[in-house]
């Protein structure tokens, strides 16, 4: 294999590792919103399943623990979402955007006496058979546990909103909660469901960070990447299989423009740098003309309102 | 609704704390300065000479092993000083805030305070225009008052002689350097670490990836990945965690660290690191600012005072290489040696510093080129 093929083997490995994070964030905003309710706090439930990850493997040394604890803090914390805007029917942009700031802020808090500290996480390990295909063994194999979980996702996500009783009620009470409510569903506690999962998987898409691309914690370690999972949801029109190919390509672009720099390519580094944001601001006017936005669940934001 | 009611709760003591670091509350243990107050060596009658307040603002946790944590070791060392109580407060942003909290140190009556962050540069400033009796000290800016100096520490001389260390260990001949911004700083100390590099190893190129943060470990980690990958084989940095060590010593390659001794992060990997001592650099302050000699200026002390140096070299570093870096290291304390002395060429081979000259200091503070050797863009 010559040098060539190695690099660009590299950039699609490390293409899917930085993608990862942002792939559980994305695909657990989109639960959320696919029951009705739009979470702006991604990025606070992240940092602080970052913090909760590290901290409980800190403690117990099994990163599985570490996880666990992340994705159950995340969620708890998105429950306070569920509080302001199922119980009190408050403004969904307003609670989400409290939630990232106190999500942050939380995690500054609870966890500046741990920066600095290494803990053993999750290493990568070559899966038997699979990592010996060509090209695609290198790029998807070779990896650590938290990214063959993030495989089984999106399969798991697309089998159960088209294929399940209870994918079809999640998606009764994002498109239509009254019609739900008369078939006699409970679209309210529907909801409680769609927001704990969506908090649980952006938890383990900040335990990702801590545990596994990197074994330390730091203050405000997802930079951003939370932010870039909510704009994904829209970029995905709510499907999960596009969620896979926006994650990657966020990552890849990030892959791309450190390997070009490496590679010693003139270009200014800001310019680059700048790449995945312009992306951004390009797929959602691009999905915008395209009627992306007749893609989003109908009633995705507007609270329900209690029943006299 | 109990859930509610506890989170409630969690804000409001969230909110209480912010508003206390906010205030610049000492940070210290109440109890410590009690156990610490003794008589001075000889007791004098009249009026008991006053404890000097010494006060540190750190623009990151303290507890990150980098920038802010090579201060606070220095801070302690002052603590352990007679006569003399500190406090500090962290994870201070650059800006409106950092005035505030200086402000509040002033205040209180300190008699010394240290802001160590490029970005508290004018409002250092403007809270020492208010208090003309305070003594201020300004880390890595270039503004100063009657009552305000600034200073830094010539980390370059540090950054060549670990240069030398990797361009002897180098097998491939590429070098890495994950660089946070490039400002004028972390230019000059690529710049000499290269020249450090090319003294032994003159076939050698050092190669810079920018990752626009001071701290974000994912992405540091995955800068160093890019230059492992494209086959360096000593990764150096200028960053504030230890990322790219990380990533060093999973794929078992050397790396040279920053700041403080990365060894515990690293010990596999790491050959040496370049850090920072301000230790002496703060004890003088203080007693000279005691004693009344204090003088305002621009200093930017050198390795001969200890301000910066080089960490104990790991094991894999051998004796030969070990004793030419000493070597030159001695020269440089000496002042014999200067890291930017003529010829240096920049990256289009053309002549910066001539023959038989060395660089200003001024050119030295506003260096925005490479030189010949480095792969990538200041841009």
């Amino acid at each position: 294999m010559d040098m060539d093929t190695a690099l660009l083997l590299s950039i699609l490995a490390a293409t899917v590792q930085s993608g990862t994070p942002i792939l559980y964030a994305t695909l657990g905003e989109m639960f959320t919103e696919r029951s009705g309710v739009l979470n702006l706090g991604v990025e606070g439930m992240m940092i602080v399943g970052a913090f909760t990850a590290f901290l409980a493997t800190h403690i117990t040394g099994n990163p599985w623990a570490g996880v666990l604890a992340a994705g159950l803090c995340g969620g708890g914390l998105s429950l306070l979402h569920g509080v302001v805007c199922l119980i009190f029917q408050g403004n969904q942009v307003v609670s989400g955007l409290a939630l990232t700031i106190l999500g942050l802020g939380l995690a500054d808090f609870l966890g500046t006496p741990y920066v600095g500290i290494t803990t053993t996480g999750f290493q990568a390990f070559a899966v038997p058979v699979l990592a010996d295909i060509p090209v695609l063994g290198a790029i998807f194999f070779r990896h650590d546990a938290m990214v063959y979980l993030s495989y089984l996702l999106p399969p798991l996500f697309w089998l159960f909103m088209a294929r399940t009783r209870p994918g079809l009620a999640l998606r009764a009470a994002g498109e239509h909660p009254a019609a739900a409510s008369a078939a006699g569903l409970s679209p309210v506690r529907i909801r409680w469901c769609g927001i704990f999962t969506g908090g649980f998987l952006a938890g383990l898409g900040g335990a990702y960070l801590s545990l596994a691309y990197t074994h330390l914690w730091t203050n405000n370690m997802t930079s951003g990447r939370g932010w870039i999972a909510v704009a994904l949801v829209i970029f995905a029109f709510w499907r999960p299989g596009r969620a896979v190919f926006g994650a990657y390509l966020f990552g890849g672009v990030m892959a791309l423009q450190l390997r070009l720099q490496a590679m010693g390519a003139n270009l200014p580094s800001s310019l680059m740098l700048m790449l995945p944001y312009a992306l951004t601001v390009l797929v959602l006017l691009a999905s915008s003309a395209r009627g992306g936005g007749r893609a989003a669940p109908a009633a995705l934001g507007v609270n329900i309102e209690p029943e006299e | 609704m109990r859930k509610s009611v506890s989170a409630m709760l969690l804000v409001a003591a969230m909110l209480l704390m912010a508003a206390l670091t906010g205030c610049g509350e000492d940070k210290k243990p109440a109890e410590a300065p009690k156990a610490e107050q003794k008589p001075a060596a000889a007791p004098a009658p009249a009026a008991p000479a006053k404890e000097m307040q010494v006060g540190f603002v750190y623009v990151s946790p303290v507890g990150d092993v980098g920038w802010s944590w090579a201060h606070d070791q220095a801070r302690k060392a002052v603590e352990d000083m007679d006569g003399v109580t500190t406090s500090f407060v962290e994870s201070v942003p650059e800006g409106a805030d950092a005035e505030r909290v200086i402000q509040n140190m002033a205040r209180k009556g300190f008699d010394i305070i240290f802001t160590t962050s490029f970005g508290y540069m004018d409002p250092t400033l403007k809270v020492a225009e208010q208090f003309p009796n305070i003594t201020f000290m300004h880390c890595s800016g270039y503004k100063t008052a009657p009552n305000m100096s600034n200073y830094f520490g010539r980390m370059y001389q540090a950054r060549y002689l670990t240069g030398m260390v990797a361009g002897a260990m180098t097998k491939s001949n590429v070098l890495g350097y994950v660089a946070a911004f490039p400002i004028p700083e972390v230019i000059r100390g690529i710049n000499a670490y290269t020249l450090g590099v090319r003294a032994v190893n003159p076939k050698a190129e050092v190669r810079v990836v920018w990752t626009k943060t001071w701290y974000d470990p994912a992405t540091e980690k995955e800068a160093a990945k890019s230059l492992l990958d494209v086959g360096a084989d000593v990764i150096a940095q200028h960053q504030d965690s230890p990322g790219p060590q990380e990533a060093a010593q999973e794929r078992g390659v050397y790396s040279v660290g920053y700041n403080s001794d990365m060894s515990h992060f690293a010990p596999k990997s790491l050959l040496t690191s370049a850090v920072w001592n301000w230790t002496p650099f703060y004890k003088d302050v203080v007693e000279k600012v005691r004693k009344g000699e204090w003088k305002s200026g621009a200093f930017w002390p050198g390795m001969e005072t200890g301000i910066v140096g080089i960490a104990p070299y790991g094991d894999m570093v051998p004796q030969d290489v070990r004793s030419k870096v000493d070597a030159r290291k001695a020269e440089v304390v000496a002042g014999t040696y200067k890291v930017f002395s003529g010829p240096v060429k920049d990256q289009n081979g053309a002549v910066r510093v001539p023959e038989g000259q060395v660089l200003s200091d001024q050119d030295m503070l506003g260096m925005t080129w490479f030189v010949e050797g480095v792969v990538g863009s200041t841009q």
